[in-house]
């Protein structure tokens, strides 16, 4: 797909690449759910990443790349402005901050993905969950360290003391996205960042794309710090019940190690993420505060439309992937 | 270069209505005085009573909604 894509942006860039990423925008429904605007985005982002082979560094700073890529981003972000609800915002004060993220990001009871894929999820969905995870979880914490040299004080050492344990605290073996690498090999699936790009659905790159839009522009740094408080908050519960549906499913240590990992870690991240590093950046910087409260209420947002998706295919006896597995599972060993 | 810093002294703060933090230079030992392993520099202990992997938090006391006095 990679190589396809090599040949096609030569000969786009002859059709005036600017004037074919227009149209594209022009004529989207809803670019969340539109194949080749997100694909587009991903591979834009995947330039700067280095995250899949044959997308030459060079490409990183290219003009004309840019300019396409600021174009679908402004889409992007203005459809998603348009879809959320932002709540009564809190005061710039710490305190506050935490308490209105927690409050957003709060359990609701309702019986979602987490619980079925623990009670219900047959293997080939356990599969499918891990396909559709990978995209951000082999980048792991990737798309907020963007933002790391772009805070100051309190709130970049609270980044970093989350994306410290993300790394593995000094053990690469620890490294979150390698510890998921091992998860998806255990199951029989390619641990090839991009492997499974073809499967998934737009709205999963859509979910990843706007976490490297966020972090990608410094203007929206508190984006990420909002989007990254609300993900480490809605994690430690639903990690558990995954983990149970894998456990359910016969598998071991090697494969459910991922997902007990974050019920402990992200116990601790969600502390930090919304008291020490959201709240204390509202309170630096209060000019960022509605970007950190949308941050969070896009990251959910996104989050949910995926998560729906997923369940309701499941839930109608169908795939939730956009095309099958290959056949022999992507299986690497 | 080193990967260890200097010891710093343990310290323990109490999150409202969440678990207590703890950073620094400690040791968290069972009622045997085994220590407890953890891999992670920043730890959260429970603080509620009903995590499922104490002495560490899970997060459940958002479920059960645990109010701190503070």
């Amino acid at each position: 797909m990679i190589d396809a894509l090599g040949g096609r942006v030569e000969q786009m860039w002859e059709a005036d690449l600017d004037a074919v990423v227009e149209s594209a925008v022009a004529g989207a429904d809803a670019v969340i759910h539109d194949d080749d605007l997100q694909l587009a985005l991903f591979l834009l982002y995947a330039v700067h990443y280095g995250s899949l082979p044959g997308l030459d560094a060079d490409l990183e700073w290219d003009p004309v790349l840019l300019t396409g890529r600021a174009r679908i981003e402004a889409a992007f972000e203005e459809e998603l402005r348009g879809i959320v609800t932002i709540p009564e915002p809190p005061e710039p004060v710490q305190d506050e901050v935490a308490s209105w993220l927690f409050r957003l990001t709060a359990p609701t009871g309702k019986k979602g993905l987490s619980h079925f894929v623990a009670r219900k999820a047959s293997v080939e969905q356990l599969q499918e969950f891990l396909v559709l995870r990978s995209i951000y979880t082999l980048r792991e914490a990737d798309p907020h360290s963007w933002a790391i040299p772009r805070l100051t004080g309190r709130a970049k050492a609270a980044l970093m003391e989350i994306q410290f344990d993300e790394y593995g605290s000094g053990d690469a073996s620890r490294i979150h996205a390698a510890i998921f690498a091992q998860t998806l090999r255990g199951v029989g699936l390619s641990d090839a960042y991009g492997a499974y790009l073809d499967q998934v659905p737009a709205v999963t790159l859509a979910s990843q794309n706007l976490m490297s839009m966020f972090g990608l522009n410094r203007r929206l740094r508190g984006a990420t710090v909002g989007h990254l408080a609300a993900f480490e908050m809605t994690s430690s519960i639903p990690n558990r019940l995954y983990g149970d549906g894998f456990r359910r499913a016969g598998f071991d240590e090697d494969v459910t190690g991922y997902f007990d990992e974050h019920v402990e870690a992200d116990a601790v991240h969600e502390q930090i993420a919304g008291r020490d590093l959201a709240g204390a950046l509202a309170e630096d910087e209060p000019e960022l505060l509605g970007d950190i409260l949308f941050g969070a209420v896009a990251c959910l947002a996104l989050d949910d439309i995926a998560g729906e998706r997923m369940l309701s295919a499941w839930q109608g006896g169908e795939s939730a992937l956009r095309l099958p597995l290959p056949a022999a599972g992507g299986a690497t060993r | 270069m080193t990967m260890r810093e200097p010891a710093s002294p343990a310290r323990i703060t109490a999150y409202p209505d969440g678990p207590l933090v703890v950073r620094g230079d400690f040791e968290i030992v069972d009622e045997q005085g085994v220590p407890v392993e953890t891999s992670r520099r920043t730890v959260a202990l429970c603080r509620c009573g009903v995590s499922a992997i104490k002495p560490w938090c899970d997060g459940t006391h958002k479920i059960t909604g645990f109010h701190s006095d503070r």
